[in-house]
């Protein structure tokens, strides 16, 4: 259904052009879920976006294919491209204190998909948001539906959001961090909620996050990112019992285990490279437990490890092979 | 709703009495002797005294600030010393002159100032920006006196369409009304467009970066819808803070404009008074601009209200 192929993006600053996605293949079936993890500047976010093409158009150049039901939406006429967002395509943020607009009731900004794509009249749409918000679980949603968006909680807010993305019943959403603002009772709340809606309505859902436990448990598939490229790809299970990549290895160590008392919490020394002062070689080689001197002299490829296990490290291939 | 006009109406009152003690002290820490100037270059000392005695000026300080505020809290703005004339008239007979420039100036500056604004955020980036800008630079930079005569010579001088000078009531004929007001309303207006588009569009360029923006576009809004819906109504609170502030300025009497089109208006009347130093008349008038000022504020509030929802709801 979708398919992104060698995907680049690069945005123009004061010095020029600099990358910041390169070269980022996948796809995913209908019904499929998949979850992107990095780090912050990863380049997860921005890959969502341009499905999307939700940049800032003067700033932003983008390479590669999105095919989408057979068409490219990179090359679709800015018109086209309006009828499958929100329609075909939907997508909820991060932050729900702002991506909602202040001065207008969340029925009015829910209804607004549904008078876009379905024609629906001011008065069937308000029904319809009634309807939506019922089924994101918000309760008395025939009173709360004339509210302004500061009248709800964070977490309420984020149900608006999703309420708002699924208005249409869309085949693809993509969610980006849509619990990180949240608290984490309520993350957990949000993310059964996702996956119930997924299985009622029959979508995709693209779940991305800086937390690999949590995409790990939502998704059949994760992707990890890395400074802009992908370093690993595999099954949900895979990835969290044994991932290879030694980026892979360092989230999964990062996260705080409840059973283990631990001093100190783990965590990956060094920091993500800036893009424009990304190294000649592999990107998370200056980072890397592993690294050896032919990791800093060209990019490594991406590279299959297994049957839908792709993994961009030539050490550690070569040591699994060596092994297995 | 009506606790809050209560609230903002009573908050109001302290504010004046501020207004009104320190224009009295203002103007009594002016050099120069009002009796001098009414008795003229050759008067003897006696006479000035005399003048003093009458005016009660002789008195000290104080005591003529208490019977002001007495007498004003009787509805007694007191007498023009120059005029010869109660305050009160010579206000209410000039105050038609300086509303009637001030609204027209002000409904000059909204729809394009506004305009102006929106259409530069929108072509950020792009000549259309540049060209908006710079022709609000210049309508900040100039001084408004010089495109006055400028526009005097034209219109008036070299092809004859408008009045250079004077005040046609509006009750004794529209267009002449019209007439004699639209050329300076225009020159007024000029620096409140520039003013105007400038904090616009900065407004709308502040909104248009916001995540629900980002929102809507996700949602497959149209552009124009984005902007007219989603945007806009976001900036409106700036714009009317803005617009608030250049009805206060404009209101507050166009001094400059008023002088060259010779315009019997608030701003004249205040001149005159200041250099006649009649007291009385000063500060008649700078209460009423006061006044003016708290009460356009409230306006705003009101305004606030209405179009922000976290607003009404607090």
């Amino acid at each position: 259904m979708l398919q992104i192929e060698n995907l680049s993006v690069d945005f123009r600053v004061d010095s020029g052009w600099i990358s910041s996605v390169t070269d980022v293949s996948f796809t995913l079936g209908p019904r499929a879920s998949l979850g992107i993890v990095g780090e912050s500047g990863s380049g997860k976010s921005v890959t969502a976006l341009s499905v999307l093409r939700l940049h800032a158009a003067r700033n932003t150049r983008m390479r590669g294919r999105i095919m989408f039901d057979g068409q490219d939406l990179l090359t679709l006429p800015e018109r086209r491209m309006r009828e499958i967002r929100g329609r075909d395509i939907a997508m909820i943020f991060q932050d729900p204190m702002h991506s909602l607009n202040p001065v207008l009731t969340i029925g009015d900004q829910i209804g607004e998909t549904l008078r876009i794509h379905q024609k629906l009249d001011a008065a069937a749409a308000q029904k319809a948001a009634i309807g939506l918000l019922d089924m994101v679980r918000i309760p008395d949603a025939a009173r709360r539906v004339t509210d302004y968006p500061h009248q709800l909680s964070g977490g309420m807010r984020q149900r608006v959001m999703i309420a708002m993305a699924i208005a249409c019943r869309p085949r693809l959403l993509i969610a980006d961090e849509p619990t990180t603002a949240l608290d984490v009772t309520v993350q957990a709340q949000i993310l059964d909620l996702l996956r119930d809606l997924r299985e009622e309505i029959g979508m995709s859902v693209i779940l991305i996050s800086h937390d690999l436990g949590l995409v790990a448990e939502f998704a059949e598939r994760v992707l990890v990112m890395y400074a802009g490229e992908l370093v690993e790809e595999a099954p949900s299970l895979t990835m969290f019992a044994r991932p290879a990549h030694p980026y892979s290895e360092g989230l999964l160590k990062a996260i705080p285990s409840a059973d283990e008392d631990v001093g100190r919490l783990y965590a990956i020394p060094g920091r993500i490279p800036d893009p424009g002062r990304r190294p000649p070689g592999c990107n998370f080689a200056p980072r890397c437990p592993l690294v050896q001197p032919a990791c800093t002299a060209a990019p490594p490829p991406l590279a299959t490890m297994e049957p839908g296990h792709l993994i961009r490290c030539p050490v550690r291939l070569a040591a699994m092979e060596t092994t297995g | 709703m009506l606790k809050l006009i209560a609230f903002r109406i009573a908050q109001a009152i302290p504010v004046m009495l501020v207004v009104a003690v320190l224009t009295f002290l203002l103007m009594h820490l002016l050099p120069g002797d009002p009796a001098t100037i009414i008795a003229g270059d050759q008067a003897d000392q006696a006479s000035i005294d005399q003048i003093r005695r009458d005016l009660g000026l002789d008195r000290p300080v104080p005591v003529q600030l208490w019977h002001w505020i007495v007498n004003l809290a009787q509805g007694d703005f007191g007498r023009s010393l120059m005029l010869n004339q109660a305050v009160a008239d010579a206000v209410k007979e000039r105050l038609p002159v300086t509303l009637s420039l001030a609204m027209l100036a002000f409904a000059i500056t909204l729809p394009f100032g506004i305009a102006f604004g929106v259409i530069a955020a929108v072509w950020r980036d792009t000549w259309v920006d540049s060209a908006v800008m710079i022709l609000a630079l210049v309508g900040v930079s100039v001084p408004n006196f010089w495109i006055a005569i400028l526009s005097v010579i034209l219109f008036s001088v070299t092809l004859g369409w408008l009045p250079s000078a004077g005040y046609v009531p509006l009750h004794d004929s529209f267009s002449g009304w019209l007439a004699s007001l639209i050329q300076p309303a225009v020159v007024l207006a000029l620096f409140q467009i520039g003013y105007l588009a400038r904090m616009t569009r900065s407004a709308m360029l502040d909104v248009l970066d916001q995540d629900y923006i980002r929102t809507a576009r996700a949602k497959g809004v149209a552009v124009n819808t984005i902007i007219v819906k989603h945007a806009f109504r976001n900036t409106l609170m700036q714009v009317v803070t803005v617009a608030g502030y250049i009805l206060s300025l404009l209101i507050g009497g166009s001094v400059v404009i008023e002088q060259i089109f010779a315009l019997p208006g608030i701003g004249r009347l205040l001149v005159q008074a200041i250099m006649a130093r009649d007291y009385p008349v000063v500060q008649g008038t700078m209460l009423l601009l006061g006044f003016a000022f708290v009460f356009i504020n409230i306006l705003i509030d009101l305004i606030y209200a209405y179009v922000d929802p976290r607003v009404r709801y607090d």
